[in-house]
């Protein structure tokens, strides 16, 4: 395969046909329209399945039940055409099918804007919709490894049978970059022996998420836990770049991540000891690696394109050991890399200053 | 000992191997044990219960599935038409059908009704119309007749503040893809053969290909009504028919031919 230039969205579109989806449900929004329009034209080729949903309510119903015959099934959105589908992810999660959900965040709250935005990642990471679950959430922070993580949340989806999240912005979703599609892969045949594909020669097979009986939904809840608690394990996913005598770690994911890698090597070469830790997977939170850092470094900065969502996770990974600062833009404001370096000389001021 | 002369018995009567032996959760005098079974008899009938998919709603009938036996799908309150979308369009040999009330279908699912009519996705429809919320408690529902008494119309349904009860299969045959859109009624045993037939036909035009078919059928809930099953069948006839009359709203081209060849 070869480096083509590509945009964001048409590369998660089209690594996603070629990780075998087989179903594409979706609802205009921008900025990740061009995924759709892009599926609108791909799928119907293959022979494959799409719709144009009459609303992101919809869609995500006609993803939970293509996934629920066991066809690998996808949508994708933007933060309040996502808000609409909590509905759906949390029958689904409930249900335990596997399917792959786009969010191409933007600012908020409300209709906010379509700039880029980091501002959902409370809502993908926490639950993602009612009900006591966390999907899996991947953050690329460039179109290659939207490519990349694309393709891995399809093969999440189906091990674990959950709902797994690609999450970025209308920054990686709408430039071009030099990037390497893989190999088509085959569609997926024959489905899993859970899957609703008519009880020939079986017993029927039924996809709910109803138990009424408290003590049956209970262990239905301890079985989720349990493979939730799997997947925290083995599913911590991150990318970190001179750490190894950092005494300030920035801790950035997605486009903010990237941004912060710019000011960091701009850091290094005034010679201050700072490093950067970049969060792949945002749920499993990469925890045991970041409290590792935590025992080495004197503080971390968190930089964000939200008011600090994802500054919770750093401090419950830090616990306490030390300080935890916070640097954040909000309703689609981008930070530039002089300011996220201004404030690491800031924080490393203070650090060198208390060392004294 | 005498040997018996062997006796020819012929059934007349037997439970569908579409429908599950289990014990019903409905209450007496509910017609959706009926709509099941005929459901179920045409599922037999036409030998399709091995690769049948059905998706049931919220509201009474949230169990259905557990009563069918085949595979199936429990929805999101409305959004059965939806999910149906989504499994027919990866299985389109697949026979899929959704079965919803009256809340489900006509209030917080119109949209996706509406729309899976509109595309014309090839899947059949039940929709159970009792005129009320049954699975809450007997609230007012979008097809509650006018000055019809519900536990959120005490005073009966005021249509100046509430607005008029929707007609489901009269809308819902201005959608250019519905090949079959027809209201029957449960509430004797003439209209209960009738609506049988209907639902042979809807399943016949999904076989064929012909797009959405839904069988609208006026069903009883003399709980929610607060009367008794004998008087709630008198009070289809003499209460709701007026309001939705029984008959056939949509009709595709192909669709008179199916029934001839049977």
């Amino acid at each position: 395969m070869a480096v083509e230039l590509m945009k964001g969205n048409v590369a998660l579109a089209e690594a996603a046909i070629r990780a075998g989806v087989e179903a594409y449900f979706g609802y205009p929004i921008t900025p990740q329209t061009e995924l759709l329009e892009h599926m609108a034209k791909r799928m119907p080729e293959l022979g494959r399945a799409f719709v144009q949903a009459e609303s992101e309510v919809a869609a995500i119903n006609m993803v939970y039940g293509a996934a629920c015959t066991g066809a690998r099934a996808m949508t994708s959105s933007s933060s309040p055409g996502i808000s609409l589908m909590q509905e759906g992810f949390s029958y689904i999660a409930g249900s335990e099918v596997p399917c792959v959900v786009v969010d191409i965040m933007r600012g908020g709250p409300g209709l906010g804007n379509i700039q880029p935005s980091q501002s959902d990642y409370f809502q993908v990471t926490r639950s993602a919709g009612h009900g006591d679950y966390h999907a899996i959430v991947l953050a690329p922070a460039s179109v290659q490894e939207a490519i990349d993580l694309m393709v891995e949340a399809f093969d999440l989806a189906d091990e674990y049978r959950h709902l797994v999240f690609v999450v970025a912005d209308g920054l990686i979703g709408q430039m071009m970059e030099p990037a390497e599609l893989p190999p088509m892969k085959a569609i997926r045949r024959p489905r899993g022996d859970w899957a609703l594909t008519g009880a020939d020669g079986r017993e029927k097979n039924i996809i709910t998420s109803l138990e009424l009986n408290a003590p049956d939904l209970e262990e239905l809840n301890n079985r989720l836990q349990a493979k939730l608690a799997h997947i925290r394990e083995h599913e911590q996913r991150s990318t970190e770049m001179l750490t190894g005598d950092a005494r300030l770690i920035v801790v950035g994911y997605g486009t903010s991540g990237r941004i912060a890698e710019t000011a960091v090597k701009q850091a290094r070469r005034e010679g201050m000891k700072v490093g950067l830790f970049r969060p792949i997977s945002l749920w499993p939170f990469p925890e045991r690696r970041l409290s590792a850092l935590a025992d080495q470094v004197g503080a971390f900065l968190v930089v964000e394109m939200n008011a600090g969502q994802m500054l919770d996770d750093v401090r419950l990974a830090a616990g306490g050991q030390v300080p935890v600062t916070f640097y954040g833009r909000t309703g689609g404001m981008v930070p530039m890399p002089e300011e996220i370096y201004d404030e690491i000389v800031t924080q490393y001021n203070k650090l060198t200053t208390s060392a004294v | 000992m005498a040997t018996a002369a062997m006796v020819e018995e012929k059934v007349v009567y037997q439970r569908p191997e579409s429908l599950e032996s289990i014990p019903t959760h409905y209450c007496p005098g509910c017609t959706h044990g009926v709509a099941h079974r005929l459901v179920a008899e045409v599922l037999d009938e036409l030998g399709v219960r091995e690769r049948t998919i059905g998706v049931s709603p919220v509201g009474c009938s949230v169990f259905a599935y557990k009563y069918f036996n085949t595979d199936g799908a429990e929805a999101a309150h409305g959004r059965a038409p939806a999910m149906a979308t989504g499994i027919k369009r990866v299985m389109p040999d697949r026979v899929v059908f959704t079965y919803q009330g009256d809340g489900d279908l006509a209030a917080i699912g119109i949209a996706e009704i509406v729309h899976a009519a509109t595309r014309g996705e090839n899947f059949t429809t039940i929709f159970i119309n009792n005129a009320i919320y049954g699975m809450t408690g007997g609230q007012m529902a979008p097809t509650t007749l006018p000055g019809q008494r519900t536990t959120s119309s005490p005073v009966g349904r005021d249509v100046e503040l509430t607005g008029f009860p929707i007609r489901m299969a009269e809308l819902l045959s201005g959608a250019p893809g519905a090949a079959y859109v027809v209201r029957r009624s449960l509430h004797n045993v003439k209209e209960i053969n009738r609506a049988k037939r209907a639902i042979k036909t809807a399943f016949e035009v999904q076989l064929a290909g012909l797009g959405f078919s839904m069988v609208e059928l006026l069903s009883a809930c003399p709980t929610g009504w607060k009367v008794t099953p004998p008087e709630a069948m008198d009070w289809i006839e003499q209460q709701m028919v007026p309001y939705y009359p029984l008959g056939d709203y949509k009709i595709a081209d192909g669709v008179e031919q199916l029934a001839k060849r049977r």
